[in-house]
């Protein structure tokens, strides 16, 4: 794109490309440096400023974060694994299967593309209470598990697998769930990281469903405690608030920065979020 | 024998279906069907169970000016932050796609908000936002501007929250551009120079119509984002001061678990289905392109 490299606006460009950049990292950065440093020098910009890890200590003790990162983990890995189970036999059922009422019950399936859970609260609520699943996991992760969003993707790449190979499979003999074993899930692989980290980095992040059906520390995930925890009656300050933030986002940052390449393509392969 | 060969196939892809669909239709189909249908139907309370009202729950809605407060919050949100990230995404795409110093560090700053909880980010913005102690009262300081209070003000809570969601979302955009971008041949803009045409020319008249589908793509997706993400809202103003600042669907959240008022949340919610509902057509069409594609 950059074709008369020494003109002056190509500087200016730059200049203003870094700017930008830097207002966007500068959130970041400066909840980290809020976050090493005492209260006093939050807004004192001096690099001999003592470092501390008692923001850290304090975030710690002031809300029972293992326990929120138990549930967030349990609650991923549950959601996560349901999904991928239950997506893949739809999905293969979608891509090669046919049968009568095959068309309808596709469009009912992107119906849930275009309004998904998030915005059912008032009856999905009214549901899970009757299934008495209040302030579960479970109940958090549920209205997630079927996902459209992951049948759509996963009958994308299975309608990619040539017929031969399965026809070569089903001469030696092979069932058609072994053959969804052996040959499309292996060949579907890049779909299927790309759904996980989608719908890793989406539950999570996610926050009105939980905060509606959790009242207890038992279930509640990072982020509806992170609220409680940040919230002004909780009487914490801008240090201990910054740190105990990046505690929560730690891990998932860490991923991000290190695969960062497989973050970036998934979230572009989704298009959803 | 070939017929039962078939039903036998009829009846494996049917039940390879039938968790996922119990699922969806529970969570996804039923409530929608049952929202509209509540919609008709008064709140159950203590004593008085729940009866057939007709549409005085849209009468109320129709005279709640609190709705159209919201409904107005809402527009004004997604008319206001929309155009801002879609290009502020477009712009970074181009920044990042092209040959700039420090490549991978400014695609990773513009990244990075996406990836964030929208509540560990809201309590960061928080704190920028506070009166007289916040990064912004402390700038405005600089300029001789008196101390504010941002959050507190009707005519800024709004605009607040803006902010922070142009920030979180033009880099998730940018990500499409950038897909898109790298999608567009070197050779045609080789060929456009050798013809004389201007790098701006080329933009205007070459990328830029390239680049339609997928800013519709991106369009449809921000406004479906703005009429269903509010959590920034639970941090920053609780949709205060007097719902200057609230959505609609934090709205029905008040109504659904504040008031206990399901009818009229379903209500609410119909109106909101309604919105998505006409959105999800236009991203239907693209939607089938998109497979067209693959």
């Amino acid at each position: 794109m950059m074709i008369r490299e020494s003109d002056w606006g190509h500087y200016l460009e730059v200049a203003a490309a870094w700017l930008l950049a830097f207002i966007w990292a500068a959130p970041l950065l400066y909840a980290t440096w809020a976050a090493f440093h005492p209260m006093d020098f939050v807004s004192r910009f001096d690099l001999l400023s003592p470092l501390t890890l008692d923001n850290f200590q304090s975030a710690w003790n002031v809300a029972p974060f293992a326990r929120y990162f138990l549930n967030t983990f349990m609650l991923v890995c549950m959601t996560l694994t349901g999904q991928i189970v239950l997506c893949t036999l739809a999905a293969y059922a979608f891509a090669r299967f046919e049968f009568p009422g095959k068309e309808t019950a596709f469009i009912l399936v992107l119906v849930q593309i275009m309004i998904m859970p998030d915005v059912l609260i008032v009856q999905n609520y009214l549901t899970t209470s009757k299934l008495g699943l209040v302030d579960t996991i479970l109940g958090i992760g549920l209205p997630y598990i079927g996902s459209a969003f992951g049948i759509f993707l996963l009958r994308q790449a299975f309608k990619q697998v040539p017929r031969e190979l399965e026809d070569a499979a089903r001469v030696e003999g092979a069932g058609w769930f072994s053959i969804l074993l052996k040959v499309y899930v292996p060949l579907a692989r890049p779909t299927y990281l790309a759904y996980g980290l989608v719908s890793v980095s989406y539950h999570w992040n996610n926050f009105l469903w939980p905060v509606i059906i959790t009242n207890s520390t038992h279930t509640r995930p990072l982020t509806v405690g992170l609220s409680i925890f940040g919230a002004p009656e909780s009487g914490v300050n801008f240090s201990v608030i910054s740190a105990g933030t990046l505690l929560a986002v730690s891990p998932l940052l860490l991923a991000f920065l290190l695969f960062q390449r497989q973050f970036v393509q998934s979230f572009m392969r989704s298009g959803i979020k | 024998m070939r017929l039962s060969h078939k039903t036998s196939r009829w009846v494996y892809a049917w039940l390879l279906l039938l968790p996922a669909s119990v699922l969806m239709v529970t969570f996804t189909h039923y409530p929608i069907v049952g929202g509209i249908f509540s919609s008709f139907f008064s709140t159950p309370r203590q004593g008085r169970p729940s009866r057939f009202v007709g549409l005085d729950n849209y009468a109320y809605m129709a005279n709640d000016p609190v709705f159209w407060q919201v409904l107005k919050n809402n527009f004004v949100y997604a008319f206001g932050t929309i155009p801002v990230s879609v290009c502020l995404a477009l712009l970074m795409a181009v920044w990042v796609n092209g040959k700039l110093p420090g490549r991978a560090v400014v695609r990773t700053a513009y990244f990075t908000p996406t990836i964030l909880p929208m509540i560990a980010v809201a309590n960061i913005w928080l704190f920028f936002y506070t009166p007289q102690i916040g990064i912004l009262d402390n700038i405005c300081g600089l300029f001789g501007i008196h101390s504010h209070s941002w959050l507190g003000d009707p005519s800024t809570a709004l605009g607040c929250l803006m902010v922070l969601a142009i920030w979180k979302d033009a880099g998730f955009f940018m990500i499409f551009f950038l897909a898109a971008l790298q999608g567009i041949s070197p050779e045609l803009e080789e060929a456009a120079l050798i013809e004389g045409a201007g790098r701006w020319y080329f933009f205007r008249r070459v990328t830029l119509p390239l680049l339609m589908p997928t800013t519709l793509f991106v369009l449809v997706n921000s406004t479906i984002n703005s009429f269903k993400l509010v959590d920034h809202i639970f941090i920053l103003t609780k949709g205060g001061p007097d719902n200057a600042s609230s959505l609609l669907l934090y709205y029905i959240y008040e109504v659904a678990f504040g008031f206990w008022d399901t009818a009229y949340a379903s209500t609410l919610t119909v109106v909101l289905l309604l919105i998505l509902g006409a959105l999800a057509v236009t991203q239907f069409k693209y939607i089938e392109k998109r497979v067209h594609y693959q």
